[in-house]
């Protein structure tokens, strides 16, 4: 894999629901293996950006190529294909409540794939551990605590080993230590499996623990008013509300 | 890189050893027919040593580092050797990572009961379902009684007017639809028999005494339960699944008095209204029969007026307001003991509707038998 080109392009994408511009001009790229985090306070659109990203809703201007795939001017089958590429966990874990842990983890492998059962269940096994979930394979969803819950979603977005994952708020609700848990659990995958993460989050700490790169979006604009590392961006960021934000101080109004 | 195929080539198959050549991208799409035929001949030869040559291995995923594990569990546990030969050094890498022992949470173990242990849950369970009930119908009637006390006060009467403007409104339609097939269908079922003794007129009687006395009220009943109770239940229950009534609970506001106390008056107010309008529908259809058997409107009209006692038409409508009052706690019951979970919301509707349609018919049959002795 070349480290200089980018998985994910953005050129000039506007985002919003229908007359309704809630993103324009984003230009913006994310490397392989890096964790990318997107930024912002609350209402900036950031949720919206990660839908329009994996093609939940479709930017209405603009370029997106995520892995390959311009998924602004995609089909609905070329979609399909790529949604088989990624892997999304979203805020509340969103797993399927009539199923167990192990079958949530499974249900993609037992679409997409022809494996046998036994490696099906083998390689959700896995995937389980990797999130440090072993032994709780049989548990619904209801029965295990919220983090666990975050941690299951994120071995059901890696069920088909996909490239990018995608992750919303991975540690918002949780008290630190587990979202502590979270945070090392990403940074070892990015790091073991080379995965690319983009997250979005809005949690300091877990911020600067785990973020490579990071755009700071914000309401205003409309836009993203600062990009780069995070360290840099608190100490020099020429914007008086990005240095606030990292620093959770308010000066500038 | 999806679509990218792997190979595997059997060097040697016997007791003694299995010996095969694996090469190509070893993922999730690739890898099914490859661990069946792995798999299957582990399980017929049982051989004491296995050797996996991966030098052509390009890349490998989950899956395929679920292949590698496998087969060396296998192994292991049947007392054989397995060696991976020639494995690049990232791929090597990667299937320690997955095969790291981790420390487990251990997780609490799984209760196993026997029959009279679940017996006794069973018991125990409907037991604390009657008494939630009883403890509901104590604190509606508490609630109501205050009500009637002060009911300039204590009533949200903004809330009740929205029960009243949404449920009634939209219900007018389908009542006066069900109503009006209801008496054409009677009239016209009960038509030919009586005809043939020549007695047609009493079509008349019959579809006039049946919809005011019975039906009318009852039709609407049981529209009202799938309609408005399963409704009921359904918001009353997603409120309890967001945490709403916890929340209302926490302020130390009674969510009885807040939520079902506006539900049950309003329906206790729209109840007699739609059983008028379903009256007039269910007549009005007899009389559509009536009209094709050769009489005339004004013939029909004047034997219902004539037939149908003040009575006949007080027992339907004050049995309303018993149907508006069951329905409406029932619904708002159903929906207060949602559990959580997805499937909740739906839980207590379909539980809403269930009981509804009992609840209603055991009020029709307690008030037959009260109407039957007190000679109405």
């Amino acid at each position: 894999m070349e480290k200089n080109k980018p998985i994910i392009s953005i050129r000039g994408a506007e985002a919003g629901y229908g007359e309704r511009v809630i993103l324009k001009e984003l230009s913006f790229d994310v490397y392989p293996g890096e964790i990318f985090v997107i930024l912002g306070s609350s209402g900036c659109g950031k949720s919206t950006l990660l839908k329009n990203m994996i093609g939940l809703y479709v930017f209405q201007k603009g370029q997106a190529l995520v892995d390959g795939i311009d998924i602004v001017s995609a089909g609905e089958e070329d979609l399909f294909r790529f949604f088989q590429t990624i892997g999304v966990m979203y805020q509340g874990g969103a797993l399927f409540g009539s199923l167990t842990i192990l079958e949530n983890v499974m249900l993609p492998l037992e679409e997409f794939t022809d494996l046998p059962q036994e490696a099906r269940e083998a390689a959700a096994r896995l995937k389980l551990k990797l999130v440090n979930l072993n032994g709780f394979e049989n548990y619904s969803p209801s029965e295990i605590s919220g983090g666990m819950q975050k941690r299951a979603a994120i071995a059901r977005a890696m069920a088909l080993d996909p490239k990018i994952i995608f992750l919303d708020e991975p540690s918002a609700g949780l008290d630190p230590i587990t979202a502590a848990q979270i945070d090392q659990l990403i940074v070892e995958l990015s790091r073991n499996l080379g995965l690319t993460f983009v997250v979005v989050s809005h949690e300091l700490a877990s911020i600067f623990t785990i973020a490579d790169r990071v755009v700071f979006l914000d309401a205003k604009t409309k836009g993203i008013i600062a990009e780069g590392k995070p360290e840099d961006l608190r100490e020099h960021s020429e914007n008086a509300f990005v240095r606030d934000f990292f620093n959770r101080t308010v000066s500038a109004v | 890189m999806m679509n990218r195929s792997a190979h595997c080539e059997m060097i040697s198959q016997n007791s003694q050893e299995i010996s095969l050549s694996l090469s190509g991208e070893l993922s999730a799409h690739t890898v099914g027919p490859i661990w069946t035929e792995v798999t299957e001949a582990l399980k017929r030869h049982q051989p004491k040593s296995l050797r996996l040559q991966a030098e052509g291995v390009l890349y490998c995923d989950g899956a395929g580092a679920a292949l590698f594990l496998q087969c060396q569990q296998f192994q292991a546990s049947h007392k054989g050797a397995c060696e991976v030969l020639g494995l690049k050094a990232d791929i090597q890498k990667l299937i320690e990572i997955y095969t790291a022992e981790k420390p487990a949470p251990a997780p609490e173990a799984v209760l196993r009961l026997n029959l009279i242990e679940k017996f006794g849950r069973t018991f125990l369970k409907v037991s604390a379902d009657i008494y939630d009930q009883i403890v509901f119908i104590g604190q509606l009637t508490a609630n109501l009684y205050s009500a009637c006390l002060n009911p300039r006060k204590y009533i949200r009467w903004k809330d009740v007017w929205a029960v009243v403007d949404f449920y009634g409104m939209g219900a007018v339609l389908i009542v006066v639809l069900i109503n009006f097939l209801m008496g054409l269908i009677m009239a016209f079922q009960s038509a030919i028999p009586l005809q043939m003794m020549g007695a047609d007129i009493y079509v008349a009687d019959l579809v006039g005494v049946s919809i005011i006395r019975v039906l009318g009220p009852l039709m609407t009943a049981v529209v009202l339960t799938g309609r408005t109770g399963s409704a009921f239940a359904a918001e009353l229950g997603t409120m309890k699944v967001n945490d709403e009534i916890s929340a209302l609970k926490t302020m130390g506001l009674d969510p009885v008095r807040f939520l079902v106390v506006n539900r049950v008056i309003g329906l206790m107010i729209l109840f007699p209204v739609l059983v008028l309008v379903a009256d007039g529908a269910g007549v009005l259809g007899g009389s559509v029969i009536f009209k094709s058997l050769g009489y005339p409107f004004r013939t029909y009209f004047d034997r219902v007026i004539e037939i149908v006692r003040l009575q006949d038409f007080l027992g339907g409508f004050i049995k309303s307001f018993a149907f508006g009052l069951v329905i409406a706690a029932i619904g708002c019951l159903r929906g207060l003991q949602a559990k959580n979970g997805p499937s909740a919301v739906g839980e207590a509707a379909t539980r809403a509707v269930v009981s509804g349609l009992i609840a209603v018919m055991v009020i029709e049959g307690v008030f037959s038998v009260v109407y039957y002795y007190l000679g109405i």
